[in-house]
């Protein structure tokens, strides 16, 4: 067979990536847009501000917003000073032995690791050996766990990829090793860091499997970290297995969309802002 | 009190099992603009991050001998290193501005050793860069990114920066080899007038640097001193054959 002219083999390179691009657009924009058309006529001012009636079949969404922002806030303060040291730890302090090796396939294993075993051991340990029953707290404990390894695995690549010269500038310029990593390296790695978390605050908020076994399914307004709550992806989840109300399932997967959406427009755009102001 | 700043005693650098220095012997001489030449691989970068225990950050670094900086063997192990890399300020090959104001680029060895006041650091930063001679180029735009300079100017920039620490000693490691000749020719101004408060160790590829500059010149080679002398003697009459060799081009 005759290959190409590499100018026509060119073309259809061109052409072949420019429509793989578009089929991934394009299932991106049918999912979003299906799920608004359904549930945009849903959405009102009351849906996102009032209780939930009648388990959800009248009434609005407000507590399990509520319970949503909860579990979600808790994990990411929990999550991101751990995974963020651990990363620093493990690239800044060590030579990378085997030591680190270990540690980092451990990050790893547990990345792999289902969220529905994650609830599970959430359930075991925060619900019923801690006796915290299922709690905001048991929930952002388990969805904590849940997220470290990708917030460790998101800032080393973030660490790593801040040119090492900067840190021989620094070290040569009589900084201590701590103001190296705080002054240089981390403001450079920041953009990387925070994607990193954004991302787990996305898996966070659309996170079933783990939290309706630790934060249980309540639809009371929550009142301490001690309350069981449920989150908007369960609320979503419960209407629409037990056949409740599709209407307001999707205006539930609606509200959940717009947030993760709006959650990362407003991250890029402050970003934009610091790496323009940076350098 | 003796005219020798730094005395180098059979000094060997390893990384792993590889030998970059072997057993050199090198005196300083306080206020000389010390001259280092020699062929790529020949353990003249490596000498350099010695002095300032920059090595210390490679893995498997490891050392044999001593170096004894105004008295005192740098590898002593009460030695604070964070100390002695102010005293002994580093020019790298490729200017390295970071990624910040040229402000706050010359500012950050100052503020890191906990200079805090506003009109402390505003002396410093000028001062600095006048003695750096980039001061009439940047006056009206300190609070702009040191990464937009040009190449000539970041690498005044990174000499600045380090005489904001008030360093004893400038190392420099090839500081113009990726600059232009008018570039070249200003650092290499600075140098001489910087001459008379500091003392400065020139890593060189370009040997003519050298005979412009330094008042000695030394000659590396496989990771050992071949010869050290006043480099007019260096140049015209050296000692040795492999001297003559590598100014006359003849291998390196």
């Amino acid at each position: 067979m005759r290959r190409l002219a590499p100018s026509a083999e060119e073309k259809a390179a061109r052409a072949g990536l420019w429509a793989l691009t578009l089929i991934t657009v394009a299932v991106l924009c049918f999912i979003i847009l299906f799920i608004l058309r359904r549930g945009l006529p849903v959405l009102s001012f009351e849906f996102l501000t009032a209780n939930p009636v009648d388990m959800g079949k009248a009434g609005g969404i407000f507590s399990t917003v509520v319970g949503t922002v909860a579990l979600t806030v808790l994990a990411v303060l929990i999550a991101a000073p751990l995974g963020v040291g651990t990363a620093i730890y493990l690239t800044e302090y060590t030579w990378g032995g085997p030591v680190t090796r270990i540690i980092r396939f451990g990050a790893e294993c547990l990345a792999g690791i289902p969220s529905i075993i994650f609830g599970l051991f959430g359930f075991i340990l925060f619900v019923t050996k801690l006796k915290f029953g299922w709690s905001i707290l048991s929930g952002g404990l388990t969805l904590a766990f849940m997220l470290l390894p990708t917030i460790i695995r998101t800032s080393e690549e973030a660490i790593k990829s801040v040119p090492p010269e900067y840190r021989k500038v620094s070290f040569s310029l009589g900084s201590t090793k701590w103001q190296t990593v705080t002054r240089v390296v981390l403001p450079s790695a920041l953009p990387g860091i925070v994607t990193g978390i954004v991302l787990s605050i996305g898996r966070s908020i659309g996170e079933t499997a783990a939290t309706i076994f630790t934060a249980g399914s309540a639809l009371r307004l929550p009142t301490s970290l001690f309350s069981s709550s449920r989150t908007m992806a369960v609320h979503f989840y419960i209407l629409a297995r037990e056949g409740i109300s599709m209407p307001n399932a999707y205006g539930t997967a609606a509200i959940l969309i717009i947030a993760i959406l709006g959650i990362n427009l407003l991250t890029y755009f402050l970003m934009n802002r610091f790496i323009r102001k940076y350098s | 009190m003796s005219d020798i700043a730094i005395e180098i005693r059979g000094f060997s650098q390893y990384f792993g099992q590889v030998r970059k220095i072997n057993g050199l012997d090198l005196d300083v001489r306080r206020h000389e603009i010390l001259g280092i030449i020699g062929p790529a691989r020949s353990g003249k970068s490596t000498f350099l991050c010695a002095l300032n225990r920059l090595n210390d950050l490679v893995r498997g670094s490891r050392h044999e001998g001593a170096i004894v900086v105004e008295g005192r063997d740098i590898y002593a192990p009460d030695v604070d290193v964070v100390e002695l890399r102010r005293r002994l300020g580093m020019v790298f090959a490729t200017p390295v501005p970071l990624p910040r104001s040229i402000y706050e680029n010359v500012a950050f060895g100052a503020r890191r050793a906990g200079v805090r006041r506003r009109d402390e650091l505003d002396a410093i930063v000028r001062d600095s860069l006048e003695k750096g001679g980039l001061w009439e180029e940047v006056l009206d735009r300190l609070e702009s990114s040191g990464q937009k300079l040009s190449g000539g100017q970041q690498q005044r920039l990174c000499l600045a920066r380090i005489l904001a620490v008030k360093p004893e000693f400038i190392l420099l490691d090839e500081p113009t080899s990726g600059l232009d000749p008018i570039s070249t020719m200003k650092i290499e101004e600075s140098l001489r007038r910087l001459k008379k408060d500091y003392t400065i160790i020139l890593v060189t590829n370009n040997t003519k640097q050298a005979a412009r500059v330094a008042d000695r010149t030394a000659f590396f080679l496989n990771g050992g001193l071949v010869e050290v002398g006043p480099t007019a003697k260096i140049f015209t009459a050296p000692d040795d054959r492999r001297t003559d060799d590598y100014l006359r081009g003849r291998f390196g």
